[in-house]
């Protein structure tokens, strides 16, 4: 088992290993979000309080799951990038960060317009709008970071520092912003014993969440070999590999 | 421990020498809270709501601009490898360097504080709040601002990038804060906005030297 990840994180086998996989993925990905979206937009009844412009949430929900989602994953792999000094790790730090801005982005977004019709306001300093706002913040953060420090390899190290910062950070400015009062609905699906969210929206929303996991685990992949591609572009392995082509 | 007292009486020699290193960011900070009520209307009213937030963003920005030379002129002039490689330990070293750039900057901002709470119509019941939450949240804000300009050090252009890498970390702070100071304003208790403040501040004592100085390794590399 060991072995086999130890082999899988040199860049030649991991970028032989990640080819292979992305085609699988890409067309899982786009099988994946059309059936949520299908179930969501067509098949799930329409709210009895909100109407049809409750669909939104099908894509709201899940892109703020994955900007939380994305960051603990990149800030266990900083960890491991820091322990056992794994240069995969580094880049899938890197790699991940704008997908992880990207989908605060959007969550915000998403959030702003269906904001608009149910609270009459594009914006409110709510509790879970300002924390996501944050996030998001520390995303460009980390992203300059790298992008102002030359020597790529003591760059990644740097984000993967500024990265665990943020891991202790986030929790104490989630609660620290909920001292405000909340706007904000409480969430409904977490409540595993009983969700105060009717089945027949449930699982379209779930399978969308699985959708834009598919969708981060391709683009990841896609960028991780960019910036393989970008550091051992003097090595013999890629000389051999564009003989071949 | 000798090695912690020893540097932080250097850097207060250092400061004492050059004495305007002192007094610029007190002079900024009195200066942004003026402009503050020059960019709203004076009225005394609309001033006892915020003065709070305005003393607390002043004394935010000039923290935030004071540390920037924290480690400046010991990287360059190789003082900071030197203590990296010494035999004492690392984090203490950083740590005094912090608690120094906080007796110089920090400090000063808090004696100065009732007199411009004074001038910018500070409800009275709520001032001792107001210089507790600052004696507990102005040495965190120096703590991680510290993190930031050790991340930043051997970057030309690391000027814009500081504020935008530590601010976001400067929230809870400011609100836990503020919080404290609303709460007492309207004669309540506000002892667990101040708990939490400091419960802050011996998290960011004890994880931050070390993080500072697996920054400045990064750095010196």
């Amino acid at each position: 088992m060991f072995q086999f990840f130890f082999k899988l994180a040199a860049a030649p086998n991991f970028y032989r290993f990640s080819s292979k996989l992305l085609p699988w993925l890409a067309v899982s990905t786009l099988l994946v979000i059309v059936v949520g979206l299908y179930h969501g937009l067509w098949l799930a009844p329409a709210d009895y309080q909100q109407g049809d412009s409750y669909r939104i949430m099908f894509v709201h929900v899940p892109a703020a799951w994955m900007s939380m989602f994305i960051y603990i994953m990149m800030a266990g792999s900083a960890a491991i990038a820091l322990i056992w000094r794994i240069k995969l790790a580094d880049l899938f730090v890197i790699s991940s960060a704008p997908i992880g801005a990207s989908f605060t982005l959007l969550a915000l977004a998403t959030g702003s317009i269906w904001g608009k019709p149910m609270w009459g306001t594009w914006w409110v300093w709510d509790a879970r709008l300002t924390s996501e706002l944050i996030l998001l913040f520390i995303y460009v953060g980390i992203i300059s970071l790298y992008n102002a420090i030359e020597d790529k390899r003591s760059a990644a190290k740097a984000i993967g520092i500024l990265t665990l910062v943020g891991l202790v950070n986030i929790p104490i400015i989630h609660f620290s912003v909920e001292w405000w009062s909340t706007l904000h609905q409480g969430p409904t699906v977490s409540k595993l014993d009983a969700p105060s969210i009717h089945l027949s929206m449930l699982i379209p929303l779930l399978v969308m969440a699985v959708g834009f996991k598919l969708f981060y685990l391709t683009i990841v992949l896609l960028r991780m070999q960019n910036h393989i591609l970008l550091q051992e572009k003097n090595s013999t392995w890629l000389a051999r590999k564009a003989d071949e082509l | 421990m000798s090695g912690f007292f020893l540097l932080l009486k250097r850097d207060l020699i250092l400061a004492n020498r050059n004495r305007s290193e002192l007094f610029n960011p007190l002079l900024f900070f009195i200066l942004v809270s003026t402009l503050f009520t020059m960019g709203t209307t004076a009225s005394p009213e609309l001033l006892s709501k915020i003065s709070a937030g305005i003393i607390w963003v002043g004394a935010l920005l000039a923290s935030l601009l004071s540390i920037d030379s924290i480690f400046r002129s010991d990287y360059e002039d190789g003082c900071l490898e030197q203590w990296l490689l010494s035999s004492h330990s690392s984090s203490v070293l950083v740590l005094a360097k912090i608690v120094a750039h906080w007796i110089i900057t920090g400090l000063p901002v808090i004696i100065i504080t009732p007199l411009l709470a004074l001038m910018l119509h500070l409800p009275t019941e709520s001032l001792t709040t107001l210089m507790l939450t600052l004696l507990l949240g102005t040495p965190v804000l120096s703590l991680i601002g510290s993190i930031g300009v050790a991340l930043t050090l051997g970057l030309r252009k690391g000027g814009m990038l500081l504020p935008l890498l530590i601010l976001p970390f400067y929230v809870p702070v400011l609100i836990f804060a503020n919080n404290a100071v609303q709460v007492s304003a309207s004669g309540l208790d506000a002892s667990a906005q101040i708990t939490m403040l400091a419960a802050i501040l011996v998290l960011a004592i004890t994880l931050t030297p070390i993080t500072v100085v697996a920054c400045l390794k990064l750095s010196v590399e």
